[in-house]
């Protein structure tokens, strides 16, 4: 996409000239519910270690976009019936298993593959629409219409809640499973519970980065929380802040430059990563390199 | 009219077989090592490789073998031991995919009108009855040489796979082995990425691997196993998509892998039903460990119980 005029010094005229276009508001609204939401729900799925889980469902969102434009339906039912549906599938026969590590990736392996392989039969089974094959990958934020941004929020508020309610159990199952197993805390079913949820997530989120970029609102700012604190409070609002800043500046880079958001998101988001990762390096080295010095002293 | 009347076919079916035996061999071991994320994640660099060769309009294979190779190896030397944690990976591809719709654009603005929306079709979902005969030869080729480097290590690698301490401990070069059997990922992901496309290629390295670790526990029998079944696979869903000819291949090459591993789970579950109550309370034992981040401890324990049935 590109604007009429380039980047001026100021960059509050900047912004207002952004945000002349409806269709760029409406952009920077849909960006910011799915942020918000997709950093709460990816704070819990990089705590499990479920990232694999996350990619595998939030692609399944392409074959279910493509099989509503197959339908002749809305492409937001095929979006969160495949998802959701995807979700529960992994964490049923997950659970059917034998359970262990090694059969349980290549379980979510074939899942994803097979999900891909429906998508390309409806692709191919509906000529014509190669064109929009990128946008259902890529995504496309100028489409977004109010009646969108609406359904956005709704799914948002009712995750969320869901989210709320079940945090705290679900933090004292993903910390140390075996411990609130024995407290009675249903593991089990908490798990299953959050795949559906992260399934109804990477639904809603999909629509705006497309399938194969929803994976990095979800991991990335999450993970920089994680790297930078320990403490969960913390780093659940610290990975909401990034998810923030991260899709607003990408909205504004994409605005401004011939590249798609799908890259500006994903950049500034491996970047706060990377920064993140150094600072803790950092950390850690002078933790140790002060311990080292009160070792030595304490020595002589 | 035969099937095999058709040079396309002919060269199909050639090529597939080397990929199918690549994806088998290497899928085996990345199941056994809980790395098939690693290849899914390889399988998304293929795609920005391909299409950044595409935009400096350089040949498309250098782009794929130099991109897979690089980043798997990239992603061994950021873990301990030459495996990266999950969320790292997540990471790094999740950027590395990004970088691919930055390419793709490059060349959809750069090189506009020359039928541009089918490249990605082609990288995300191959084109595998479009291979040339010389194609179809290299793929045999780098397919037997993937298969030949593996079987070698094999051994050492099923060791320093089950039991790492232990291999360590014995002076097998663990490390190592992680990176040159990543770089053979690498290699059989960017092969595969040019039949059925950077999408779907997980289900051949995934399905027939975790059919096979279903149907035996027997190391040696599994990998003989897994490299069967995909070449099967490759000839059954080739054969399908002929005789289909509106089932595009990626398509009905990944529903047969699915459906036989289906199958492998349904037989198991229908004799496990059926075996005596011991074996069951062990069943439910292993099924009690499930979901989640499970505790070192039992890892081992798991892993030793494997290195117990691999002592033959």
């Amino acid at each position: 996409m590109s604007a009429d005029s380039g980047l001026s010094w100021n960059p509050l005229t900047d912004i207002n000239q952004m945000w002349q276009l409806d269709s760029m508001v409406n952009a920077y609204r849909a960006g910011t519910i799915v942020a918000v939401l997709a950093a709460v729900v990816g704070w819990f799925m990089v705590l499990r270690r479920q990232t694999f889980a996350g990619h595998t469902v939030a692609l399944a969102g392409f074959p279910g976009a493509a099989a509503a434009v197959f339908l002749g339906v809305s492409a937001s039912w095929g979006y969160f019936g495949f998802c959701v549906g995807a979700g529960a599938v992994i964490a049923a026969l997950a659970r059917n298993g034998k359970g262990g590590v090694a059969e349980e990736s290549a379980l979510t392996g074939i899942v994803q593959s097979f999900t891909l392989a429906c998508g390309m039969l409806f692709v191919a089974l509906y000529k014509g629409f190669l064109n929009g094959v990128n946008s259902l990958l890529f995504g496309s934020f100028l489409g977004v219409t109010p009646g969108d941004i609406a359904v956005l929020a709704v799914v948002a508020v009712v995750v969320l809640a869901a989210m709320a309610l079940i945090g705290r159990p679900l933090l004292f199952a993903s910390v140390d499973p075996a411990v609130a197993d024995a407290r009675g805390v249903p593991t089990r079913a908490l798990g299953v519970l959050f795949l559906v949820l992260l399934g109804a997530t990477t639904a809603e989120v999909s629509q705006i980065t497309g399938s194969l970029l929803v994976f990095a609102l979800l991991v990335m700012p999450a993970a920089t929380a994680q790297r930078i604190t320990a403490r969960p409070a913390l780093s659940l609002i610290l990975s909401v802040v990034f998810g923030l800043a991260v899709t607003w500046f990408g909205l504004g880079a994409a605005y401004f430059s011939p590249y798609p958001i799908g890259f500006w998101i994903t950049t500034f988001a491996f970047g706060c990563y990377l920064l993140a990762n150094v600072y803790g390096f950092v950390i850690r080295w002078r933790g140790t390199g002060r311990r080292h010095v009160v070792e030595v002293l304490g020595a002589s | 009219m035969s099937m095999f009347s058709h040079p396309f076919m002919i060269y199909a079916l050639l090529g597939g077989t080397g990929i199918a035996a690549a994806c088998g061999a290497v899928g085996f071991f990345l199941v056994l090592r809980a790395q098939v994320f690693t290849g899914d994640a390889l399988s998304h660099v293929a795609f920005t490789g391909a299409l950044a060769a595409l935009a400096f309009g350089v040949d498309l294979r250098i782009g794929l073998f130099a991109a897979t190779i690089a980043v798997a190896l990239l992603l061994g030397a950021l873990g301990r031991r030459g495996r990266a944690d999950d969320v790292v990976i997540g990471n790094v591809f999740a950027w590395i995919l990004g970088l691919g719709v930055f390419f793709l654009t490059m060349y959809t603005t750069d090189r506009s009108g020359s039928g541009n929306g089918s490249a990605t079709i082609n990288v995300l979902f191959g084109s595998i009855l479009g291979l040339s005969s010389s194609q179809a030869q290299t793929a045999l080729w780098i397919g037997v040489g993937v298969v030949a480097v593996l079987l070698v290590i094999a051994r050492p690698l099923l060791f320093a796979t089950l039991d790492e301490a232990v291999a360590a401990a014995r002076g097998v070069p663990v490390r190592v082995l992680g990176f040159v059997f990543l770089a053979l990922v690498g290699a059989a992901t960017a092969e595969a990425t040019q039949a059925v496309g950077a999408l779907l290629l997980l289900g051949l390295v995934a399905a027939p691997a975790g059919t096979a670790l279903v149907l035996t526990d027997r190391p040696f029998r599994g990998l003989g196993l897994a490299i069967a079944l995909a070449v099967g696979e490759m000839w059954a869903g080739l054969t399908l998509a002929y005789f289909v000819p509106r089932m595009p291949p990626s398509f009905s090459i990944t529903a047969v892998a699915t459906v036989v591993y289906a199958a492998a789970m349904i037989y198991r579950s229908l004799s496990r039903r059926r075996a005596v109550v011991p074996t069951a309370a062990t069943a439910a034992a292993a099924t009690g460990v499930a979901t989640g981040p499970i505790p070192a401890r039992v890892r081992t324990a798991e892993s030793v119980a494997a290195a117990d049935t691999v002592s033959v």
